[in-house]
């Protein structure tokens, strides 16, 4: 690893990307984001041909994107709730196309121009798919800025290992608060493995195409039929979570981002109270960490889920967990975010 | 003439007459009389006479244009309709070297797509488009597109485009042209020896200025739709040089270099 650093998230976010060889990055400016967007016009390293676009719209960057990733070069775009809604058709595509690229959404309170707060209302657009078509996008959910630049490194590995774009879902609080963070080192961009089916000119080999057409049923089947198939192999190998004190808790409660970084402090209050609080915190949001939920949920009467939305990750917990259990929801909207003490009040109507 | 003869004469002749390397040995798809096919072919054999076809990369949406990657023997990227111009300019910024060119109908260009194409002008992205200009959307069913001339019946305009409801046809290459970005802008067409002969001097131009980094290039092609106007393709030539070419003169509209 390499140097610690006082940074904000957005910051932290723009400069693991670039340590993780990412050369290419388009964005249109939104607020909480912008600041991931300003470090990228200034710290893209010109020398090896980077390129920082502010593209003319959201679906211009997430276009470029699309043009980027094909010729296999490391490519990113960044921006918030209404933003992401706009890249949705350059994310279908790019899914389509098995085209691997890091999107990151600095989510901020919905529907509509909402807010510039910090919400997790964009859960289901991101791990349900936001575009049109049968497709999945891997999502990673840090809860602090340190693990924002780690997971960041992560996304460009992961999304070039299985050819599909990967989507960081943080929040505008994670984007703009500051903490030291321990920066990966820099990738040599020669280093990568090569991508033998990018367009990068033909010469001499066969011609390659990338695009997401098939004309005929039985065509598209087999090509989503592989999909799916690829989509299996990234949740055997690629679920992960976080574990705190799940060993004999009274009760268990899950929640990602900025709400499980909350929740620690709601652990503390409940253990002056005598009160074993576990905490569940998936990592990967897709593929959800269901089965190891499932295990867990059979040691508990309730699995209390909390987010920054109306309900939405808990649909995937109740989904996971054993039906016997209470499986109750507590949630803030609209860029409230949740008090310890008040989840804690949420968690002892189940004690 | 005896079998020598023959045989001798036949030693002597040169083929003149060949498929591009650019394109690959697959029979276009296009409609009889449509002005792709001449278009695509030119475009190759600009790729063959440049000597780039190990270096160039095709982009093409959705629409006629779909099976581009099927018939040229090059890398092809098929963007989403109407973001040809971000693709290829993503493309572009990505590898400078490569030489990257966007193939865009009128519906993708003139439409769905004008924020991006007209941005992609304005910032002068070193790339090379050509803009098919058929005067409605061809393949979803003869729709009228913004480029539908006043008076003219589609599917969607069946008592005929009126300005009242629609506007006037959109002139995407005079309004490009207004701003500082672009090269080179010119509107050409294909129904004839002469024009085909003009077109292919247009395409070459525009694919060196992408060489030598001159900046945006932009063809617009005046382009012929039989089926979907209703006519054979000889009455379909004459539509382009009695209508269209009324409305969108032919000739080089800029050049800056």
């Amino acid at each position: 690893m390499g140097e610690k650093k006082l940074m904000r998230g957005n910051e932290a976010i723009a400069e693991a990307a670039i340590r993780a060889g990412c050369r290419n990055y388009f964005a249109y400016p939104i607020t909480p984001q912008a600041e991931l967007l300003q470090w990228m016009a200034e710290h893209m390293p010109e020398k090896e041909n980077g390129t920082f676009l502010q593209a003319e719209s959201e679906i211009g960057a997430i276009s470029m994107v699309y043009g980027a990733a094909s010729t296999g070069e490391r490519t990113m775009t960044s921006s918030s709730s209404p933003g992401i809604s706009l890249k949705q058709e350059g994310i279908s595509y790019l899914a389509g196309s098995e085209l691997p690229a890091v999107i990151v959404n600095i989510m901020r309170g919905g529907p509509g121009v909402g807010n510039i707060q910090p919400a997790q209302a964009d859960y289901f657009q991101a791990t349900k798919g936001g575009g049109h078509g049968d497709y999945r996008l891997i999502v990673l959910a840090p809860s602090t800025v340190p693990e924002a630049a780690e997971l960041t490194f992560e996304a460009f590995n992961l999304a070039d290992e299985y050819r599909n774009p990967v989507i960081l879902l943080a929040d505008g609080m994670i984007g703009q608060m500051m903490e030291p963070v321990e920066l990966p080192s820099p990738v040599d961009t020669s280093d990568l493995q090569p991508k033998p089916w990018a367009t990068t000119g033909t010469d001499g080999r066969d011609s390659n195409t990338i695009r997401s057409f098939a004309m005929g049923a039985e065509a598209l089947k087999s090509i989503n039929r592989d999909l799916q198939g690829k989509y299996e192999n990234i949740k055997k190998a690629e679920t992960r979570y976080e574990e705190i004190g799940v060993d004999d808790p009274d009760v268990l409660l899950v929640a990602f981002g900025t709400v499980a970084r909350i929740a620690r402090t709601t652990r503390r209050l409940a253990e002056e109270q005598g009160i074993n609080l576990g905490i569940f915190r998936p990592i990967t949001l897709w593929p959800f960490p269901g089965d190891r939920l499932a295990e867990l949920s059979k040691k508990v009467d309730t699995v209390l889920t909390v987010e920054m939305n109306a309900g939405q990750m808990v649909e995937d917990v109740r989904l996971s967990v054993n039906s016997e259990i209470n499986t109750p929801f507590y949630g803030e909207q609209g860029g409230v975010v949740p008090d310890p003490g008040r989840i804690l009040q949420e968690v002892k109507k189940y004690v | 003439m005896s079998e020598e003869a023959v045989a001798e004469n036949t030693k002597e002749m040169k083929k003149v007459f060949d498929r591009p390397e650019s394109l690959n040995d697959q029979q276009f798809s296009y409609c009889p009389g449509c002005h792709h096919g001449v278009i695509n072919r030119l475009i190759a054999e600009a790729i063959d006479e440049l000597g780039i076809q190990d270096t160039t990369v095709g982009t093409a949406p959705v629409g006629c244009s779909v099976f581009l990657y099927k018939w040229f023997d090059i890398d092809v990227i098929q963007p989403a309709h109407g973001r040809v111009s971000a693709v290829a300019t993503g493309a572009k910024r990505a590898r400078p070297d490569l030489t990257v060119f966007a193939y865009q109908g009128d519906g993708d260009f003139a439409s769905i797509g004008t924020n991006n194409s007209t941005h992609a002008a304005n910032r002068g992205e070193n790339i090379t488009t050509f803009f098919i200009n058929n005067t409605l959307y061809g393949m979803t069913g003869g729709e009228m597109a913004p480029t539908t001339l006043i008076g003219q019946k589609t599917t969607t305009t069946p008592q005929g485009r009126t300005a009242k409801d629609y506007g006037y046809p959109i002139k995407m290459s005079e309004m490009l042209a207004e701003l500082d970005g672009p090269t080179y802008i010119t509107r050409q067409a294909v129904y004839d020896p002469k024009r085909i002969d003009k077109a292919r001097t247009a395409i070459k131009k525009a694919f060196r200025f992408q060489m030598e980094d001159e900046g945006y290039s932009l063809i617009e092609f005046l382009s012929a739709c039989p089926i979907n106007w209703g006519m054979d393709p000889v009455e379909a030539n004459e539509r382009i040089k009695k209508e269209v070419e009324e409305v969108y003169p032919l000739g080089d509209i800029i050049e800056r270099s």
